[in-house]
């Protein structure tokens, strides 16, 4: 059975998952990839106010296609993880519990998670068309100017995740093909 | 010469582009499915079932497949005796604007890889053109995503590396991209050429159907063999673990150097989307 995650995230939340749990995630997420990045983690570095609420906040990394005339979103699945891994650590250390995304991590941000309690969960990617019906209401809150890269307040349902890596460092993309190459 | 106007052509990207990205099309259709009948680990089904799942919604709702609606590439035809009464780059650049703005699909293009503003409609396409006799202009829009061209390499090998080097150079690429790329992959190589040949090759061999093989039995093979190596990794869908790693495996390959022996593999991810019109 999937586990019912309800946003906000805590630390004491995030660290009870492990790796390789299925969950379904309801709540506030926001979204935010590179060029948001970039610029959330320059406000950090200049001691600014972030335009979002990063304590206890699970960030989606996605750009959305455009929401056609009555729906909430257009195409929503994650983007690959990596390029985010220069800022990931900043973010967590600014309260990030969680992160929504797809392939590899570096050693710095599994190292960010372990040391603060944040996981890093997937979803899966190029199924941006199914995803989008767990989302029900996004709205622009910062960067407008980046089309589909801005930051965007998402509510979801039961948006289907599972825990890759854990606030421990273990690794489902380790774990599940070594089981996998073991039994074959 | 027979004459097409550019409104032809722009209408034609156009509808291409907006059919490309919602419809998957049918050969990859039925290499997922065949793909989830062979798979024993119950987690790699699943993932693959909701593959399918996603590719139906995108079909019965003509919404996009992935949000990554790509870069516009757009190979293009030209028969000899075809007369375009205008300017024909523009005409395409035109319904790649059209397109991607009325088919709501993301525009994923910065005007300069450094400076990074967003052109706002999803130009330049990449647009390739081959000239051939006859009086047919084809037209194939194959939206690209980066998760998976980021993950693309090429190099140029020695000749001695040979055979071997080729076959360990593909099981290399597959190793690095590991989960980024959202496997199962299709896996696009072109050997031999020039440096910038490789590499178009390993493109064009992304368009190539699953179910069609390299005309020439001793490559159809090593799409074969490569294929069944790519699949013993465990990598499988997501990377999660499984034997679903990779759909297919085409190969291109062309005359080359006698110093050298180039090679690029190109990584296309289970949306493997191209759509094309003959006018």
């Amino acid at each position: 059975m999937p586990i019912s995650i309800t946003t906000p995230l805590t630390r004491e939340k995030a660290r009870q998952l492990k790796s390789g749990d299925s969950c379904l995630i309801s709540g506030v997420i926001y979204t935010a990839r590179d060029a948001a990045h970039k610029r959330l983690c320059e406000l950090v570095e200049q001691g600014k106010p972030l335009p979002l609420d990063v304590k206890d906040s699970i960030i989606y990394f996605v750009g959305p296609t455009p929401a056609r005339p009555g729906e909430a979103i257009g195409s929503a699945g994650p983007t690959t993880s990596y390029r985010m891994d220069a800022y990931s650590p900043i973010m967590i250390a600014q309260g990030q519990t969680g992160m929504i995304g797809k392939g590899k991590r570096n050693d710095a941000v599994i190292a960010a998670m372990k040391e603060h309690g944040a996981v890093y969960f997937g979803a899966i990617g190029g199924c941006g068309a199914l995803l989008s019906k767990c989302i029900k209401k996004a709205e622009v809150i910062a960067y407008d100017d980046l089309g589909a890269e801005a930051i965007r307040r998402l509510e979801v349902e039961d948006f289907p995740v599972v825990v890759i890596i854990d606030s421990q460092g273990n690794n489902l993309y380790e774990t599940g093909r070594a089981a996998y190459l073991k039994q074959k | 010469m027979r004459q097409i106007t550019p409104q032809e052509i722009t209408q034609t990207v156009k509808k291409l582009c907006i059919e490309a990205n919602c419809f998957l099309p049918e050969d990859m259709k039925s290499r997922i499915q065949s793909s989830l009948q062979e798979e024993t680990w119950p987690q790699a089904k699943e993932i693959l079932e909701r593959i399918v799942e996603n590719y139906q919604i995108a079909d019965a709702t003509a919404r996009p497949i992935c949000q990554d609606t790509g870069m516009a590439c757009v190979f293009v035809t030209i028969g000899q005796e075809v007369y375009v009464s205008g300017n024909l780059s523009e005409a395409i650049h035109e319904g790649v604007r059209q397109g991607y703005g009325e088919g709501y699909l993301r525009k994923s293009v910065v005007r300069d890889p450094l400076d990074r503003v967003n052109t706002g409609d999803n130009t330049p396409a990449m647009i390739y053109y081959d000239i051939v006799p006859g009086d047919k202009l084809e037209i194939t829009v194959a939206p690209k995503g980066f998760g998976s061209e980021n993950m693309s390499q090429i190099k140029m090998l020695k000749p001695s590396d040979g055979l071997q080097g080729v076959k360990d150079f593909i099981l290399k690429v597959v190793e690095d991209a590991g989960p980024n790329p959202c496997p199962p992959i299709v896996v696009g190589v072109g050997v031999g050429g020039t440096f910038d040949k490789a590499a178009f090759m390993a493109k064009k061999a992304l368009l190539r159907s699953a179910d069609e093989r390299n005309p020439e039995p001793f490559w159809a093979e090593l799409e074969v063999e490569m294929l069944e190596k790519i699949n013993e990794l465990g990598i499988g869908p997501q990377g999660f673990g499984g034997k679903t790693t990779a759909l297919c495996v085409n190969i291109e390959k062309c005359p080359t150097h006698i110093a050298g022996l180039p090679i690029a593999v190109n990584i296309n991810c289970h949306v493997t989307r191209h759509k094309t019109e003959v006018l």
